[in-house]
């Protein structure tokens, strides 16, 4: 689905990532970890392609990324799914419209998709805040929406960036399970995280491979967690 | 009642979903509406001024070109027989089509406007005027000339050309000023919708990437700034237009005397031309906002 094949990233100065090398199957789910300005949101960018890698090859779904026209771009993008660590949202809508947003975007018409988008809300609990505008969420609702908004277009992939980074314990623990279930249904998922408890709180309920970066490498750390 | 407000709403809302996702602007929406509808107006008068002096050209270089008189300032004795001769001069000259002496009715009437109606013309020593129309390639005027001072000393030959030809060219650069004032304003109008196009692209740098990372194409994107910017133009055009055609339609009409100077507004079908200005407005405004939109969505990955 996403495939990187010996990728670097640098900007001005020097490497930021090197020899990058990952296939990422159907149905798994990766953990992403490593010291905060390692590269973890760098490596997610390049898989949703807001970053170009500056040598090595990048194929999403099959197509080397370099090839891609804008629209393209943006086709894929349907398919992966994005959460945030800051959510973006758009202040200026609710709640409810904010999770349409793709839906909106893609041109689909909302009054068919009104199930969907209203089941998607019951199951991470926002039922009751849907009609609210972000700012007025709280840190673990406002993720929740973000993940809600990701899995609207019923995307082949996750890519999670520090969902959990501003929520306490148990809403992380929420947004874990919320991903686990995406994956037991097919979904690939990527979840950035330094939260090492989380991982391992994880390991339980799902077989997950945790990748780790450091100095500008990605390795896979074995079970030694 | 409210069913066709709602119609009309709906058709002017577009895509909703497209326009919520932009927020509204408000305020500085109302300026480009403004400054679309002051640049119409402007647009209305030049308009008009190249039309007026286009006719002015063109009467002056085709009524004048081929007219031109004999004015013979004698002693009363002698002021019949050098008309007289002066008239067979004129029969006997190649290029000219034919002549005649201006009555003295039409004589008072071409001073009346500076001297008043009650002009007792007999009692002044007024030149009598032989009104000359040309043929084909015109006469030689500087032969003319030589024998109508021998056969008639009082004569003197007007050709006009000496005052004809700076007017028809001032009335000509006139012209193309007009034109060269709407196209400055058709540019005006572009560059002020890009700058502030470009400014609520700035001002809606969020929604824009937010809207590219959930898989919303350029043009999407473009879209909801384009049918607005086009909007408003088109309102601003249409109020402007209208606001200048009134205008024009109610300046002062130009008296009979002064009539050379023609009506300075639009005549007939020329009422026509303006009503391009709006859409002419929309078109300028469509390409202006679509290449800012396109141009900075460039830069968002």
């Amino acid at each position: 689905m996403i495939e990187l094949d010996n990728v670097a990233y640098s900007y001005g100065g020097g490497d930021l990532l090197s020899d990058i090398s990952l296939r990422l199957q159907p149905g798994s789910f990766h953990f992403l970890t490593g010291p905060s300005g390692a590269g973890k949101s760098t490596f997610l960018k390049l898989c949703y392609m807001e970053l170009k890698a500056t040598s090595g090859l990048v194929q999403v779904f099959g197509k080397d990324v370099r090839d891609l026209k804008r629209d393209d771009i943006a086709m894929a993008r349907r398919r992966i799914g994005v959460v945030h660590q800051d959510c973006k949202f758009l202040d200026h809508l609710s709640v409810v419209e904010n999770i349409a947003l793709p839906l909106t975007v893609a041109g689909r018409d909302l009054s068919s998709e009104m199930d969907n988008l209203t089941s998607l809300i019951d199951w991470v609990g926002l039922k009751r805040q849907q009609d609210q505008r972000p700012p007025e969420l709280s840190g673990g609702e406002r993720q929740r929406a973000a993940l809600a908004r990701a899995v609207i277009m019923g995307p082949d992939v996750i890519l999670a960036d520090e969902p959990t980074g501003n929520v306490d314990w148990e809403m992380s623990q929420r947004l874990l399970s919320l991903l686990i279930e995406l994956n037991k249904m097919g979904k690939s998922v990527v979840m950035a995280t330094h939260d090492l408890n989380l991982i391992r709180a994880a390991k339980s309920q799902v077989s997950a491979r945790v990748l780790r970066i450091a100095n500008r490498k990605l390795q896979l750390a074995g079970a030694d967690l | 009642m409210k069913a066709a407000l709602r119609m009309i709403a709906d058709l002017l809302a577009g895509d909703s979903g497209a326009d919520r996702v932009v927020p509204p602007t408000g305020f500085t929406a109302t300026l480009t509406t403004f400054t679309a509808g002051a640049m119409a107006f402007l647009a209305v008068f030049a308009m008009a001024l190249s039309f007026a002096t286009g006719r002015l050209a063109d009467r002056w270089s085709s009524e004048l070109a081929r007219s031109s008189t004999v004015r013979i300032s004698a002693p009363a004795a002698e002021l019949e027989a050098q008309t007289l001769a002066a008239q067979e001069v004129l029969r006997l000259t190649p290029g000219v089509a034919r002549s005649r002496v201006l009555g003295d009715e039409e004589q008072r009437l071409l001073l009346e406007p500076w001297f008043g109606p009650d002009l007792p013309i007999d009692t002044l020593p007024i030149p009598r005027l032989i009104e000359v129309v040309e043929e084909g390639e015109g006469y030689d005027a500087e032969g003319l000339r030589l024998r109508l001072a021998a056969e008639a000393p009082g004569a003197v030959l007007d050709d006009h050309t000496r005052w004809r030809k700076p007017l028809v060219r001032a009335a000509n650069r006139l012209r193309t000023l007009g034109w060269v004032s709407i196209t400055l304003i058709a540019i005006s109008t572009a560059a002020m919708i890009t700058l502030a196009a470009r400014a609520a692209l700035a001002a809606n740098g969020q929604v824009i990437r937010v809207s590219r990372l959930v898989g919303a194409r350029d043009v999407y994107i473009a879209r909801a700034f384009v049918r607005r910017f086009t909007l408003r133009a088109l309102i601003g055009g249409i109020i402007g237009t209208a606001l200048g055609m009134i205008a024009i339609a109610f300046l002062p009409a130009a008296a009979e005397e002064g009539a050379f100077l023609t009506g300075l507004g639009f005549q007939g079908w020329n009422w026509l031309w303006p009503l391009i200005l709006p859409p002419l407005g929309a078109i300028v405004s469509f390409w202006a906002t679509r290449s800012a939109a396109l141009r900075v969505l460039k830069e968002v990955q």
